[in-house]
């Protein structure tokens, strides 16, 4: 009575894309994380000041991308609708019967997820870096203060940049997994975010410098976000790759448990 | 479609049910039959406890002396603990005290003409000093409960960047005569006691008398201490460094003032000038002073004024880091007061609820009245149990600041308060967008994020300050525990682990959070009546 297994997961992946597609509210969403992202972070580079004669402790390509902490909560959106979504409408039977081969569903949505987080960041990234670039130059960040112009060509800033893009598309996985998990978006979201969000505000009152650093080193966005560092490397809590892996753990952790409870639980 | 143009029809043995108050059982009753929203409410309440807790016990595994020397070992914190003032607030009481017992009423009276001291120069204790002055030096007349510190006080005094002042009990401040005294320019002081009550004057020739206030300290004793003093805050060069760390130098600094004119009535059996410098063991212990004729030139370091969170360093925390647990705590009612309507959606009951009960409106604010008063409860429930044991896990490891049970309360109050409104908040916007995903993420996104960005991250203070003013984010003003005095400098931080200071004082954040909520409301409310279910 088995339906026939697809043999590769081509048609899962369009599928996938297709469902996604299709959904108005995915590309509405999407263009929002990237507004959101661009507007945070043109305005922490409007606000920031380097003025003569000072030494400013500030990271210019960290101000320009302030705007991914709140793009990433607008992601983590698309990704736990594009499954609880399927949850609450009962789209997910038609979806599992189609394909019966669960975690191979799991697979091509996470696919189509950090496809699509990945091209949202790259806007998102770039025009955030383009606007930190012009207007930092003119509030004191010039070779005169010791600042080189925010430019990719710089390795650390590059780092930051393409860490961003790659933070973004972490969180989509990490979201996905913990929607397969939870299965309701209310939830799901709510998780998520708390995930994301009270690790540095837990950190902050935590006046033992030894557990501050460590809350910092393992919370998803306080390890994941190190990426942005360029300057002041050595004050880290976690230098910027590991701290991208820390979140890549998490992301695991979550995809996997997702993926466990889509094969075990009735759908 | 509105209650006025279509009147719905009603079988006869309904009458009477559509009262408001079996609206409210019947919102009541779905909020109470839903597994997941009664575990969502439990988890809520601990998790906002669980983290309170932590955030005790995290801050207080070293206890430090404040000079970053070694803990104190056997002894807790109590050691280094500051006086405590007659309001209950913790206070710095040191200074150089010139004195004589005054036996009953009387008066003192004197002549200050000049004010200098030093400060450090270059980049850090220990590397000399230069001539200057902090803004807060202060010198001048003091009458005094006893030489014990902590104890009831009237002073008048001049200082460096703030005129002529007169102080009482480390709270009380007045301005008189503004202007740095000099030799040219001298300033008069004068301070009388009559009975429980001290009036301070001033005067710029000895002459013609100003009144600036007159205080009543409860409980002064017969014979009261009196005479002159000089003390001088710590020089502080601290900057808010980006990322919430802080850098600068904090290091004793020192005024002389010199007094001449020095007259006194009533009853001073001593007869002679004793100096003293009084609390001397928590300040840097600088002081002295020398007689010539009736020239007296006093010598004093150390402060007069309450003490606040951050002003030594950080080792300190206040009852604010208990209620760390609220943003977990708030995460956890969102999402239970968004679902509250948009399952309502999801599942068509809605369509149910507005047959039962064709008036949306009441509808609505009953639903907002049972999340709102469920969310206060749990509010108030994890926040005394917060206040009550992290206080007492925390003390006795590291010092915290004392507040007094009507702070408490608010404090307490005012978060449970948060929660019930940030919950109707959740609600309302759940009303308009009807999708829950949507709803949770918009208003975390509102209450939580401004907090992270403005308080942990790497907004420069501008921003920050503009954030904390007008997001919602504004409301965690309420946990404020120690207030801030325009006489004290101290860097005002809403973060870390003692601060809680906001732009905006602790009401008028809640206000902001509030109006918020009322305008979502009403927004809601303008939605459900004109859209189909």
């Amino acid at each position: 009575m088995r339906l026939p297994v697809p043999a590769s997961t081509a048609p899962a992946l369009h599928a996938e894309w297709t469902k996604t597609r299709t959904i108005a509210s995915t590309g509405w969403l999407l263009l929002a994380a990237i507004a959101l992202t661009v507007a945070v972070g043109t305005a922490a580079a409007a606000d920031t000041n380097c003025p003569a004669g000072l030494v400013c402790q500030v990271d210019p390509a960290k101000v320009s991308l302030t705007g991914i902490d709140l793009g990433q909560a607008v992601v983590a959106m698309v990704a736990v609708l594009a499954i609880s979504n399927e949850y609450s409408t009962g789209m997910i039977r038609i979806t599992l019967s189609a394909m019966p081969r669960r975690t191979v569903v799991l697979a091509a949505k996470a696919a189509v997820l950090s496809g699509l987080a990945l091209a949202a960041g790259t806007i998102a990234v770039l025009a955030s870096v383009l606007a930190g670039r012009l207007i930092l130059s003119g509030h004191g960040f010039t070779p005169v203060h010791g600042y080189e112009l925010l430019s990719l060509g710089h390795s650390p800033v590059l780092r930051a940049a393409a860490g961003s893009v790659l933070y973004l598309a972490l969180i989509a996985l990490l979201s996905l997994g913990v929607a397969t998990a939870v299965r309701d978006s209310a939830v799901a979201i709510g998780i998520v975010l708390g995930l994301l969000y009270l690790f540095p505000i837990v950190a902050n009152v935590v006046g033992n410098a030894h557990w501050h650093r460590h809350l910092e080193q393992i919370g998803p966005m306080t390890a994941g976000l190190a990426i942005q560092a360029t300057t002041g490397l050595t004050s880290l809590p976690i230098s910027p790759w590991a701290g991208l892996g820390v979140l890549g753990a998490w992301a695991a952790a979550a995809l996997l448990a997702g993926g466990l409870v889509l094969r075990l639980r009735d759908a | 479609m509105t209650a006025g143009t279509v009147t719905p029809y009603r079988p006869g043995q309904q009458t009477g049910r559509d009262g408001f108050a079996q609206l409210l059982r019947a919102e009541w009753t779905k909020f109470r039959t839903v597994r997941g929203w009664v575990i969502g409410l439990l988890v809520a309440v601990l998790v906002m406890l669980g983290l309170g807790l932590f955030g005790a016990v995290g801050s207080s595994s070293s206890c430090q002396s404040t000079s970053g020397g070694p803990a104190r070992s056997g002894q807790g914190c109590a050691a280094s603990a500051p006086p405590v003032g007659p309001g209950g607030e913790a206070v710095s009481d040191s200074f150089y005290f010139v004195r004589q017992p005054l036996v009953g009423n009387g008066s003192i009276t004197v002549r200050v003409t000049s004010l200098t001291g030093l400060i450090p120069s270059g980049n850090g204790a220990g590397t000399g000093t230069q001539p200057g002055l902090v803004p807060w030096a202060k010198a001048g007349i003091i009458i005094k409960a006893s030489t014990q510190p902590g104890s009831a006080y009237a002073a008048m005094m001049v200082t460096a960047d703030h005129g002529v002042r007169m102080q009482d009990d480390f709270t009380g401040d007045t301005a008189a005569q503004p202007g740095a005294v000099t030799a040219a320019d001298p300033r008069w002081l004068r301070l009388t006691r009559s009975g429980d009550t001290i009036t301070g004057y001033d005067s710029a020739d000895g002459t013609h008398w100003t009144q600036v206030g007159s205080v009543a300290l409860a409980g002064l004793p017969p014979t009261t201490q009196a005479g002159l003093f000089a003390a001088s805050p710590a020089y502080q060069d601290i900057s808010q460094g980006l990322g919430g760390g802080e850098s600068g130098i904090i290091a004793p600094s020192q005024d002389t003032a010199v007094f001449d004119h020095v007259s006194q009535s009533g009853i001073w059996p001593a007869g002679r000038w004793t100096g003293d410098y009084i609390g001397a063991d928590y300040g840097s212990g600088i002081g002295g002073y020398h007689q010539a004729g009736g020239r007296f030139a006093v010598t004093g370091s150390g402060d007069i004024a309450p003490v606040v969170p951050g002003q030594a360093g950080g080792e300190d925390l206040t009852a604010t880091t208990f209620l760390v647990g609220t943003f977990a705590g708030l995460i956890a009612l969102i999402v239970v007061a968004a679902m509250f309507i948009t399952a309502e959606y999801r599942r068509g009951l809605i369509r149910t609820t507005l047959t039962a009960s064709p008036r949306r409106g009441r509808v609505l604010a009953a639903k907002a009245i049972v999340i709102g008063s469920v969310a206060f409860v749990a509010g108030l429930v994890a926040a005394a149990a917060a206040v009550i044991f992290g206080t007492q896990l925390a003390r006795g490891r590291v010092y915290v600041f004392p507040v007094s049970g009507l702070t408490e309360l608010r404090m307490v109050a005012g978060t449970a308060a948060l929660i019930a409104v940030v919950a109707v908040l959740a609600l309302a916007v759940g009303t308009m967008l009807r999708r829950s995903a949507a709803a949770v993420t918009v208003v975390i996104v509102l209450i939580v994020l401004p907090y992270l960005l403005g308080v942990v991250s790497v907004l420069p203070a501008g921003a920050a300050d503009w954030v904390l003013r007008i997001t919602p984010a504004a409301a965690f003003a309420v946990q404020q525990a120690v207030p801030q005095y325009p006489q004290v400098t101290a860097l005002y931080s809403p973060g870390g682990s003692g601060g809680g200071y906001f732009p905006l004082a602790p009401w008028a954040g809640f206000a902001v959070l509030c109006g918020w909520a009322a305008v979502a409301v009403a927004v809601a409310l303008v939605l459900l009546r004109r859209r189909d279910a």
